[in-house]
């Protein structure tokens, strides 16, 4: 049976009218609903990046990751089984959504040359080309192998290395791991404020 | 944390301080309130500002911000007093039975024995224990010798170790026991000195003592109590010392190990934890490995160096368990030189950099500010924002070479060049060239995060980056590459690490995280055979956990706490098992949890000395008598096979054995007990030692940058700051959602002081501190009450830290774009090197 | 980008649910009380809530609202009151009891979900407001003709006028999730289960047993359900401290009624329907002796669309 408005009001005004008070008409009126947004969208297991409870979410995204679309995110809920925040979100998990899909997100890489005023693009190729060449020369200008002491350090105290409070694991692995091999000492991250 | 956030929910009481969870931690806060719910827990909130985790607290202390210690010391002292402690607990599983050297002083004057001020160091060779016999009895004259190295002109001298055996009185009636040390530390710290520093009245703060300490009134042990903390302890200049002083109250209560119980650091973001845990810190390597040192000249002597040997009371036995240190460390550089490292060249020790001085948050935008740190990448950090001294730092990146951030919004710290005040003239003068990178949103990548309660939960990506964004983990393998490429083709400084680092991804330039975190737990290098069991593992198999690693090269594991999280069983972290027989909260097979799937820490001390728990309703672990094992719904963290009557202390990290009441030696660079102190900028003098009223060890910065205001410099109101529910960090001002629910910065005023200086709520103020001014709407609340602090009346304000340059209502015009960090000043703690966040001195007025 | 998809998708819905009162309407509904469902009722305990706004967030994310200019206004507040496309708001209230403490009240307003709708009961226009046989109060904005009345029969004063459609708006109690078994989206994000759904017998229970633990326990003598009879009870209940201070919640009504205006309008707008009804009722009959059955030829109609 397809019930539109229309013929929700119709139903109404002459079951009203009509069958019901005679007790012929047992079916009830209905009203339309908005369908479920979610009903068909594909549910990806993620954990919130804000604090340190660490909740699941769970992305939904249209498509069903078929191989000819690209998936959009149209929600993003608590995960029910998640032991500890059992389907719950706060106020920022609740707007990831936005975080997401968000117009103010940087997508290219960029510059700032000496004296600028302004950003210029660059390619991806180029900055990484042009940070390696910064990193090397200011290592093997600055590289101290023993201490006034004479004794090995193998160090370099020039550059430092920031980190983030949503980096993975892995991901500060990777960075411990070719920082040190560097040589540097300056290694921090959100952990310490 | 010692526990975790579902066993919150077993608790009977809780102590929140120095965080605010029901504002940052609302998911989390969940357990606390299922704790009031369904046990009728009770919760005490102390905070500066009555804040939305008060609004739900059975009692409400308000603080002055700072003032930790005065307060926990004085329910210390109330325990003490009351007889509350848990007096089998305190005599079995901490030091307290220990008896000090001859010669140690408590700081009456506000110094500990050893003092030198000229180095603004302490001496602390008579931070130790007394050498004892069998029975405990002090061995005299018996002193071990510090060890002996030559030492360079003006280096510290290297302290004796802890002696093997210790004296100890297990009647606690030793005058130099702990125990005793203890007391008369505390003793000073009566209702009436914490009312005097804290500025809480004596009638509220007895009534807080009483409801904390009331699990233990008559003797119970059954009962448990948590604390619960977060940066509001440790963003201070004796920031360790107020977690300390909360840990001795929770040892001398019994309250470590148990359900319900602990000592619980919340942490304020997604994985810092793991950061942590990865040696993303400059003092560790992952796993809590301690940094080497210039005076370790090779691997045996850097080994034996940071390796514990057990110091304990003769009877008693200790695991000791970092004496398996030299097989942490050996794997972790098989693991990241692989074949170059061999026995024959130390596994590459040498290759490691060695520090010997600070190299922290603080220093290195001091450094930079000084010229000598000429480079900086910040992935994910926005260094301006979040400060101390927000100017300063901004100052220092204009003289740095190159900058390099990696990010997803336009920040503060990308765009320093043209932070408000600058000059079109002026950027023509600032000659750093900056890279911004746009790298990968949560949603875009998979890994795995450790959350504070230690577990490590795998995520999945849901969507690709969009635009020409490139994942993180993919921008640093490409940056190492160029370098690696350009060593190779040119030659340089040492190039023997970066050439021979261990690179064997599947996809050189785009590693997968999956391979990481393998590589992380480690695996086996030759066909492994455990004597005991004749289980063996082949070479290359991953490692089912640490107990399994070498230190003869023949096993690899990047960080020995993760090892178990990906086994031959495969992807550990992935797991989803809902179940919870136990119904303690466990969830044993969801996730994993370091170390080795424990999820609550020190569980033997759930138990009495017999392996008996010490409440049969929350079973976590016990001994079982008849399988002369120890058993539980939880993993033991103990010795599986070690028998009660070997008396085995169920703080097996320690060298002890047992809980550090006393923290001996080198654990503590400003006192084995916590002391009062007052912030670098305070109202008043410190009431127990007017003489030395700061933390005797904390050194100012020097440059002209940094200033610091006394008690006379016209600055006369406390300042702290924090984050409000609606927003994280420095992050969602690009959120709209976010903005909408709190569009604009603000400042909290008491209304007593607002109607002092004519401030209505919504009006513009400034404030200022010695070092900058901050400008946003008063928000005028009764939350805030002025307080009464050794005499003098004192008002404390609040700001949010939220607001920037770069937002949406930034963008729009909307607000004065300062940032919060510009009013605070550059110190940090001397044991963890945290920036004094809270607690420093403002003047507020009209604008 | 994807918000203009949902939208679509939203207005493409086959969904239904079945309806037992409807405003504007002749007669009552047909086929009402015939279906056995449960009444389905929010729980808000106030006692709990830390005004996090997640409600907020969630109740703006799944209803697909994006942002407002807000401004600040000396409170934790999102906005002085609910809006059309903000339904959802967490109230706060610096209180200060007569011992002199002090007590950070929060409370989520929205729509109550009336047993005895007084939106309903003023609205003029045939099915612009309905309420489900599970009891929730639902605005149709098809067939609202924006005039507004619904304003003056909320003593809650909730409903509330988009000038662009020029359609009454308000919380939907989210009858797209709970048609298909899934509980409120403010509901499910609640941190601390403040807030609990369930039938109305269970929040009922559960409410009078924690005013009754806040009474023993927690020293609250004066903690209740907040479920006003005025309205023939509500499908939000409250558990407050104080209840008998409801007023102290953000404005809370002690007493709330249908205003006696819209009762008197109602009393022979009703008696007017019934005699339209008998009319109708012996001209149907004379047609059907007349012609025999209506025969109903399907596809006649548009398909649906509106």
């Amino acid at each position: 049976m397809e019930l539109s408005r229309r013929t929700f009001l119709k139903g109404a005004v002459v079951g009203g009218a009509g069958f019901s008070l005679l007790g012929f008409d047992l079916t009830p009126a209905q009203a339309q609903l908005k369908e479920l947004k979610i009903a068909r969208a594909t549910e990806t297991r993620s954990t919130c990046p804000y604090c340190a409870v660490s909740c699941g979410v769970l992305i939904y995204t249209i498509g069903d990751k078929a191989k000819n679309v690209t998936p959009q995110v149209i929600h993003v809920e608590g995960d029910p089984d998640h032991p500890i925040n059992r389907g719950t979100l706060c106020p920022k998990g609740a707007s990831l959504e936005q975080d997401i899909l968000n117009e103010r997100r940087l997508l290219k890489p960029q510059v700032r040359r000496p004296g600028a005023t302004d950003w210029q693009d660059i390619s991806w190729d180029q900055a990484i080309d042009e940070i390696g060449h910064w990193i090397k020369k200011t290592r093997d200008n600055t590289f101290i192998e023993k201490d006034s002491q004479g004794r090995t350090v193998n160090r370099c105290e020039s550059l430092a290395w920031i980190g983030g409070c949503t980096d993975t694991n892995e991901f500060n692995y990777l960075v411990v791991k070719t920082m040190r091999s560097m040589g540097l000492t300056y290694v921090e991250n959100q952990a310490r404020v | 944390m010692t526990n975790g956030w579902i066993d919150i929910r077993n608790t009977d009481m809780m102590l929140i301080m120095g965080g605010n969870p029901a504002e940052n931690h609302p998911c989390g806060f969940k357990w606390a309130i299922e704790a009031k719910r369904n046990r009728n827990a009770k919760l005490i909130s102390v905070d500066p500002r009555f804040t939305r985790t008060s609004a739900t607290a059975d009692l409400f202390c308000q603080i002055r911000a700072g003032s930790d210690i005065a307060f926990l010391g004085g329910i210390i002292n109330y325990a003490i007093q009351n007889n509350r402690i848990a007096h089998d607990y305190l005599v079995n599983y901490t030091n307290a039975a220990f008896i000090v050297k001859e010669g140690f002083k408590l700081p009456e004057d506000g110094l500990y024995s050893g003092f030198d001020p000229q180095t603004q160091t302490y001496d602390r060779s008579t931070w130790n224990y007394e050498e004892g016999n069998d029975s405990g009895a002090v061995v005299a004259g018996h002193a071990a010798p510090p060890p002996a190295t030559s030492l360079p002109p003006g280096a510290p001298k290297p302290l004796p170790p802890l002696p093997g055996k210790v004296g100890y009185d297990l009647t606690l009636q030793h005058p130099r026991c702990v125990f005793q040390l203890l007391k008369q530390q505390y003793s000073r710290y009566t209702p009436e000195v914490v009312e005097r520093i804290t500025g809480i009245p004596k009638d509220q703060f007895l009534k807080a003592a009483d409801m904390f300490t009331s699990v233990r009134k008559d003797g119970d042990m059954k009962k448990v109590a948590t604390v619960i903390y977060a940066v509001g302890w440790t963003q201070h200049s004796y920031g360790t010392q107020i977690i300390r002083t909360a840990a001795i109250l929770q040892l001398v209560m019994g309250n470590v190990g148990r359900a319900g119980g602990g000592v619980n650091a919340l942490r304020g973001h997604s994985n810092i934890q793991g950061a942590t845990d990865m040696g993303g810190v400059f003092d560790i390597w992952p796993g809590y490995l301690k940094v080497p040192n210039p005076t370790d000249s090779d691997l045996a002597t850097y080994l034996k160096r940071i390796t514990p040997t057990a110091s304990k009371p003769g009877p008693w036995d200790s695991f000791n368990y970092w004496s398996n240190t030299p097989k942490f460390v050996v794997s972790q550089l098989k693991s990241f030189f692989g074949d170059a490292a061999t026995k024959e060249n130390d596994f590459c020790f040498n290759w490691m950099p060695k520090v010997d001085r600070n190299y922290s948050w603080a220093q290195i935008w001091d450094n930079m500010y000084r010229g000598s740190v000429k480079g900086l990448l910040a992935f994910g950090m926005n260094g301006v924002c979040i400060g101390p001294d927000s100017q300063k730092n901004i100052e220092a990146l204009k003289k740095a070479d190159f900058l390099v951030v990696g990010e997803i919004y336009p920040d503060e710290t990308s765009e320093f060049w043209r932070s408000p005040g600058i000059t079109a003239d002026e950027m023509k003068n600032i000659k750093t060239t900056v890279y911004r990178l746009a790298c990968a949103g949560f949603a875009e990548k998979d890994g795995s995060m450790t959350n504070s309660a230690r577990w490590l939960q795998w995520k999945y990506a849901a969507v690709p980056t969009p635009g020409e964004c490139r994942l993180d983990q993919d921008i640093v393998a490409q940056i190492f590459l160029k370098v690696r490429e350009l060593y190779q083709k040119e030659g340089g400084k040492f190039p023997d690490p970066i050439v021979k680092l261990t690179w064997a991804y599947s996809d050189a330039k785009r590693p997968p995280l999956a391979e990481l975190l393998k590589e992380l737990n480690g695996k086996a290098l030759a066909d492994l055979t455990d004597p005991k069991t004749q289980v063996t593992i082949k070479k290359g198999q991953q490692l089912p956990g640490f107990a399994w690693l070498k230190d003869d090269g023949t096993t690899a594991c990047g960080n020995w706490i993760y090892s178990g999280c990906w086994t031959e069983a495969g992807n550990q972290t992935a797991r989803r098992e809902t179940g919870d027989p136990s119904n303690l909260g466990v969830y044993q097979n969801w996730a994993w949890s370091w170390p080795a799937n424990r999820r609550v820490l020190y569980n033997r001390a759930s138990c009495d000395p017999s392996g008996k728990p010490w409440d049969p309703s929350r079973k976590q672990v016990w001994w079982n008598e008849g399988a002369q094992t120890w058993a539980g719904v939880d993993v033991p963290d103990f010795k599986p096979d070690s028998d009660p009557k070997d008396h085995m202390g169920p703080f097996i990290m320690n060298p002890e054995g047992v809980g550090r009441i006393f923290g001996p030696l080198a654990a503590f660079a400003d006192g084995p007990f916590p002391e009062h102190y007052e912030p670098i900028e305070s109202l008043v003098v410190n009431a127990l030692h007017p003489n030395q009223s700061n933390n005797p060890v904390v050194k100012k910065f020097k440059t002209d940058a940094d200033k610091y205001a006394g008690p006379n410099d016209g600055y006369n109101v406390i300042c702290t700051t924090y984050r409000l529910t609606e927003h994280y960090h420095y992050w969602t001002k690009n959120n709209p959602m976010n903005v909408q629910l709190i569009p604009e910065p603000f400042i909290e005023v008491p209304v007593e002081l607002a109607q002092e200086l004519g401030i209505k709520g919504n009006d513009k103020i400034k404030v200022t501190s010695i070092r900058s001014y901050y400008i946003a709407k008063a928000f005028v609340t009764k939350r805030i009450k002025p307080m009464m602090v050794d005499g003098k009346k004192v008002y404390q304000i609040g700001i949010p830290i939220h607001q920037g340059y770069r937002g949406i209502q930034e963008d729009a015009g909307r607000d004065a774009r300062t940032i919060l960090n510009r009013l605070t000043p550059t110190i940090v703690d001397p044991n963890a090197y945290t920036p004094e966040f809270k607690g420093f001195l403002v003047k507020v007025e009209k604008v | 980008m994807a918000r203009s998809w949902q939208l679509k998708a939203g207005f493409m819905s086959e969904a239904t649910l079945a309806i037992k009162k409807i405003s504007g309407h002749p007669g009552p509904a047909p086929g009402a009380n015939v279906e056995r469902d449960y009444q389905v009722a929010k729980l808000i305990d106030t006692t709990t809530c830390i005004g996090c706004k997640a409600c907020e967030v969630a109740c703006l994310e799944w209803n697909g609202y994006t942002f407002t200019e807000t401004f600040f206004d000396n409170s934790y507040q999102t906005m002085p009151a609910t809006t059309w496309n903000y339904w959802n708001l967490i109230k706060f209230n610096e209180h200060e009891r007569e011992d002199g403490t002090l007590q950070l009240l929060m409370r989520k307003d929205q729509c109550m979900h009336c047993a005895d709708p007084g939106c309903l009961a003023a609205c003029p226009a045939d099915g612009a407001i309905v309420q489900y046989t599970n009891g929730i109060v639902d605005f149709q904005q098809q067939n609202c003709i924006g005039c507004g009345y619904c304003v003056s029969g909320c003593p809650f004063d909730i409903p509330k006028f988009d000038p662009t459609t020029k359609k009454m708006f308000k919380c939907t109690l989210c009858v797209d999730r709970v048609s298909v078994g899934l509980e409120p989206a403010c509901i499910k994000s609640c941190p601390t289960g403040c807030l609990h759904f369930g039938s109305k017998e269970d929040m009922s229970y559960l409410a009078e047993s924690r005013a009754k633990q806040l009474r023993e326990n927690f020293g609250f003598e004066k903690a209740g359900v907040y479920d006003p009879s005025g309205v023939g009870g509500t499908g939000v209940i409250y558990v407050l401290h104080d209840v008998t201070n409801p007023e102290a919640y953000g404005g809370l009504p002690k007493d709330p009624h249908i205003p006696w205006v819209v009762r008197f309008w109602k009393g022979p707008a009703k008696w007017i329907g019934n005699l339209a009804m008998l009319f109708g009722v012996i001209g149907v009959t004379i047609h059907y002796f007349r012609y025999g059955p209506k025969e109903i030829h399907p596809r006649h109609d548009n398909g649906g669309k509106l």
